[in-house]
């Protein structure tokens, strides 16, 4: 009540209808009692602030009104905006808000496949800790190539053989034939930047092959030897497994890490590749670049899988693709009804020789092969 | 009676509120800003809001008491509007930054800041005003800015007389301070 009471004598004081002896008692309170003193500035302040919203309230309602008079009158006239389509209107008006959006999606979409690439198995740098094993020929030795070709040409001439003369190729790695009439199996990488391919036997004679399929996610490649001069060999001496293998199983691999045909054998040591990569699978062999897209054969002659890379930060990690991944490819390439008749062969023929006898009859079956 | 003294007659009824002069600066000058706004992305109703604003801007001015006009109202009311309309145009984003126009303008930087600052303390109290919300609302528009009698109000609100309606008034004054010192406070 006395909130009231104060707040009664403070508008009256200020509008001055205090009589002079009321007045003279209130600036006496005023003046000493600062907390009086201070409700009637602020009262007075805020009775201003009141009095200056009803004003521009009032003014503001008086324009409105001007306007809708004026509209209604004539005397002022709407006016279509811009002079410019509608659509060029819109453009311009929101161009920016446009432009921002596209922006931040185009951010959050980075930001995400940054995410997904850094939580993911395999993040760029791990990547890199993964060699392809698919030799690049340097000067030095596509000098030395082309050295031998020369010879051999000339060899050739005066055999009047008639070889053609072939361009040094750029990368060299290693395939295997799935079916006696010409399909191969290599990796991706070996042949993804060939513009031109040929393979060639351990005999040294090589032929023009042509890429069917690839799948750069399982790394692998299906070439088909399309050259008059090959003669569909007989039946392969070894079968491609559909199972997985098991750990410490011995194994061996044929490549061509060099012009000449390469032997080597190790064991598998884990059933997973690089990084708990379920595609492929680990071993334990002496690899090199141009080992590439080699079969990897255990002691039955049967492929389990194809040498396809190896780790750079460890010693002696290898890493093979599950043959089955063949299966898998070669449904794919089935597809396309002029390969429905490739027939794989499963089961293995050289199972009861020795190693040194398997691999005289699996070699005719390796080859080299050279991207241009 | 020449442009100016003619242009000052004008501001003196725009500060009192006089409905006379609000129409003839309005017919005068509306075309000119409507021009403006409507040939740089705006629109009918954006130019009307700018004309509206331009205009509390001069009225504000006016009121102040200390306010002459140095060039025409035109130019004045011009330049005012034709940054009111870049500072809208720049917060919406669509910021041009050559706006097209044909008449002079006038440095209005300082102006605009004042009038920002009011209206500001204009939105706090219209939003002091709204959360108090009814009667209190009516019962203090109708007393303070309305400047009807206690008496009156007594009998439109149905209080049995005019002391009742004062006390309940006074509740409602205290009630509207609060929030809007609250506000006011919270602002600076």
């Amino acid at each position: 009540m006395d909130d009231i009471l104060l707040l009664d004598a403070t508008e009256r004081y200020l509008r001055g209808e205090m009589g002079e002896a009321e007045k003279a008692s209130f600036e006496e309170l005023r003046k000493n009692n600062p907390e009086v003193d201070q409700f009637v500035v602020e009262h007075h302040f805020f009775l201003e602030e009141l009095q200056k919203f009803g004003d521009t309230k009032q003014v503001r309602a008086n324009l409105h009104d001007t306007h809708n008079r004026l509209l209604e009158s004539g005397d002022i006239k709407t006016k279509k905006s811009g002079g410019s389509a509608k659509i060029v209107y819109l453009w311009n008006r929101y161009k920016r808000t446009i432009a921002v959006a596209a922006s931040i999606a185009g951010f959050t979409a980075l930001l995400i496949s940054g995410m997904v690439t850094t939580f993911s198995s395999k993040s760029i740098v791990q990547q890199k800790q993964v060699e392809n094993l698919v030799k690049k020929l340097n000067t030095l030795e596509q000098k030395t190539n082309s050295q031998n070709r020369e010879l051999n040409e000339v060899k050739g001439r005066i055999q009047q053989t008639a070889t053609p003369a072939t361009p040094s190729a750029k990368f060299e790695g290693t395939c295997f034939l799935i079916d006696p009439r010409g399909y191969l199996v290599t990796n991706q990488h070996v042949v993804k930047n060939a513009e031109a391919i040929r393979v060639q036997n351990v005999k040294g004679v090589d032929f023009k092959a042509r890429v069917v399929y690839t799948d750069a996610d399982m790394d692998i490649a299906v070439l088909k030897i399309e050259d008059d001069n090959f003669k569909p060999a007989g039946p392969l001496p070894y079968g491609i497994r559909k199972l997985a293998s098991d750990l410490a199983e011995p194994i061996y691999t044929l490549g061509f890490p060099r012009e000449e045909i390469v032997y080597g054998e190790g064991y598998l040591s884990a059933k997973t590749g690089f990084d708990g990569d379920t595609l492929s699978c680990q071993i334990a062999i002496p690899a090199n670049p141009g080992n590439s897209g080699g079969p990897v054969l255990n002691r039955n002659g049967e492929v389990i899988g194809i040498l396809s890379t190896r780790q750079t930060t460890a010693e002696g990690v290898v890493f093979a693709l599950n043959s089955r991944n063949i299966f898998r490819a070669l449904e794919e390439v089935k597809k396309d009804s002029t390969f429905r008749n490739i027939k794989v062969p499963l089961a293995s023929s050289v199972k009861t020789l020795d190693r040194v006898q398997q691999v005289k009859k699996i070699q005719d079956c390796i080859f080299m092969v050279k991207g241009y | 009676m020449n442009t100016h003294e003619q242009d000052q007659l004008l501001l003196n009824g725009l500060a009192t509120n006089e409905r006379d002069a609000i129409e003839t600066i309005y017919r005068d000058h509306y075309g000119l800003i409507q021009h403006l706004v409507v040939t740089n992305n705006g629109t009918e109703d954006d130019a009307r809001d700018i004309f509206q604003e331009g205009l509390i801007v001069l009225y504000e001015k006016s009121k102040s008491g200390d306010f002459e006009l140095n060039c025409q109202l035109k130019t004045y009311l011009y330049s005012v509007c034709r940054r009111l309309w870049l500072k809208r145009l720049q917060k919406y984003g669509r910021f041009e930054p050559n706006i097209n126009g044909f008449t002079d303008t006038v440095p209005v930087e300082e102006d605009l800041d004042q009038h920002d600052e009011k209206s500001q303390q204009f939105g706090v109290m219209e939003m002091a005003l709204q959360r108090l919300g009814e009667p209190c609302r009516g019962l203090l528009e109708a007393y303070y800015l309305q400047k009807r009698n206690m008496q009156d109000i007594a009998d439109d609100y149905g209080y049995t007389n005019a002391d009742n309606a004062k006390n309940q008034k006074y509740k409602c004054l205290v009630r509207l301070k609060k929030l809007f010192f609250a506000q006011y406070k919270n602002r600076t």
